[in-house]
């Protein structure tokens, strides 16, 4: 019973603190777009424009709703919803930090404990091709619907090495479960030092996931007014660019799971015989809690520092770069294992 | 001509390896917009702080009074005839009996309207009157809703006799070398 409860607390806590980053990451996306311009940003709201996503998110919820005419209705209003669920549903497998303590019971802080964690996330990942899919679809018009077919299309094609890079990390560590592979990534040992290549496949193809610069073509303005919600208004597509920012929050969070040690960090043993728990519990939380976000930053980072790419060039790097890469990568991993393993 | 020296040769020239990979190219410009995070900014909090103005800067008009708190205007006409964009209209009046300590001459502007939307701040009108009376200062015409609001008559554009506009910069004479 006491399971039930620390699991509902931890999704609302979870749910909170997603909805909260992506607030904040759209402001600190003007932020940091602002200081490498050697702009300000936004300062108006509240100190340092810090009440700038409540403005927003009220701005949003106040704009007239437009759905048009010859559109779907139903999967209108579906697109966004589908977009909104995936992204925050892939942050059930993360486990957050060390387990929590109870009365003597551990408590892992990780909602589903599954044993192939990963799978699940590819799973939920490739659902949300279909919030953009659908939602482009039921627009109704092209620039949304060229933007849904670019969407769909790289997101396949970028899967496909994000797979294999993973398949390198599953090999090493022998187990589909986000729960083991942090586990065994003790201290310092992260997987970044035995699978560099890996990690910069990965990158990419997140990049590429996440529908951001340089392959946010799904949305480019220049050609293609907004992408698949060009013909959203309103909350649906304050939804739409809300669930993006869940989904860099959470490929951080992956990211960080898989090849900078989770919520490890050098210390964490030693804190954990002088410490409660609970509490080593909380800061092995915040440990990951600045990776990943350290690598929204980088994502915002790389925006504002590299063009986008021609479709053209994009599907020529996934499927003729970045595939045969990461298969020679599972190779070298291979190799790497039978020699080193005995 | 060769403005600068930064100017490279643009070639079709087959890439090398290194700039195949892209990722030195991109690590050096991540670190070019690194840079620029600590670089001072470069706009301004606008309501709080002001641009400082160059001395010649041409903002909204004023028309000047004398030292005695009269209007200088007698409305010759002059700005209004040099304004290459026919902002200026203005309707003349005949100076009363008892009207001596308002206006200084015999005959003065009984309405004097500038429409700023049209004005293109040349400063022409200023070069045109013969009597000290109008001049562009460094204040800026404020935004607003209404077109209308646009048009400034004498209720705006007469300087205070409490409140003098300062115009000496604009009566020096800048060279520009």
């Amino acid at each position: 019973m006491f399971l039930l409860i620390f699991k509902i607390a931890l999704i609302v806590i979870l749910f909170l603190i997603s909805l909260g980053v992506a607030a904040y990451a759209t402001y600190g996306e003007r932020k940091v777009a602002a200081f490498m311009q050697d702009r300000i940003g936004p300062d108006r709201a509240g100190p340092f424009g810090l009440l700038q996503p409540i403005a927003d998110g009220v701005k949003m919820f106040m704009k007239e709703e437009i759905i048009p005419n010859v559109s779907d209705k139903l999967l209108f209003i579906l697109g966004p919803c589908i977009f909104m669920i995936t992204a925050l549903m892939t942050s059930a497998v993360i486990p957050w930090g060390t387990a929590m303590e109870f009365d003597g019971v551990k408590y892992g802080l990780q909602v589903a404990d599954i044993n192939i964690g990963i799978l699940y996330v590819f799973g939920v990942v490739s659902l949300g091709v279909y919030g953009i899919m659908i939602g482009g679809w039921a627009s109704n018009n092209k620039f949304a619907l060229l933007g849904a077919v670019r969407a769909s299309s790289q997101m396949i094609s970028y899967e496909l090495a994000m797979g294999m890079s993973l398949i390198a990390i599953i090999m090493m560590s022998g187990s589909l479960s986000l729960n083991d592979i942090v586990a065994q990534q003790k201290g310092l040992n992260w997987n970044i030092w035995y699978q560099p290549l890996g990690f910069i496949i990965f990158l990419i193809c997140a990049f590429a996931e996440c529908n951001r610069t340089p392959f946010d073509l799904p949305e480019c303005e220049t050609e293609l007014v907004g992408g698949y919600h060009t013909e959203y208004s309103s909350m649906k597509l304050g939804l739409y660019l809300f669930a993006e920012y869940i989904n860099m929050f959470v490929s951080g969070a992956i990211i960080s799971c898989l090849y900078f040690g989770g919520y490890n960090f050098p210390g964490l043993e030693y804190l954990s015989t002088i410490l409660n728990p609970n509490l080593v519990s909380i800061i092995s939380f915040g440990a990951l809690f600045t990776k990943a976000i350290f690598f929204v930053f980088f994502f915002m980072w790389i925006r504002w520092t590299i063009p986008r790419f021609r479709y053209d060039q994009l599907m020529k790097l996934g499927w003729q770069v970045l595939l045969p890469l990461s298969i020679l990568n599972v190779l070298l991993t291979g190799g790497g294992l039978t020699i080193f393993s005995k | 001509m060769q403005l600068t020296n930064r100017s490279k040769v643009v070639s079709n020239k087959e890439m090398s390896f290194k700039e195949k990979l892209y990722i030195p190219a991109i690590l050096s410009g991540m670190g070019v917009t690194f840079k620029h995070m600590f670089k001072k900014s470069v706009s301004l909090r606008y309501p709080e702080v002001t641009r400082q103005f160059s001395p010649v800067y041409r903002g909204m008009h004023v028309l000047k009074r004398d030292a005695e708190g009269r209007e200088n205007c007698t409305a010759c006409g002059l700005c209004a005839v040099s304004c290459p964009a026919e902002a200026i209209t203005m309707d003349a009046a005949e100076r009363k009996k008892g009207e001596e300590h308002l206006y200084r001459e015999e005959k003065y502007a009984a309405k004097y309207e500038i429409n700023m939307l049209r004005c293109i701040f040349c400063g022409l009108c200023e070069e045109a009157c013969p009597k000290d009376a109008i001049y562009l200062t460094d204040r800026i015409v404020e935004s607003n809703y209404k077109r209308n609001s646009f048009v400034f008559g004498k209720d705006v554009l007469v300087e205070k006799i409490e409140d003098r506009i300062d115009i000496t910069k604009r009566k020096k004479e800048y060279h520009i070398d």
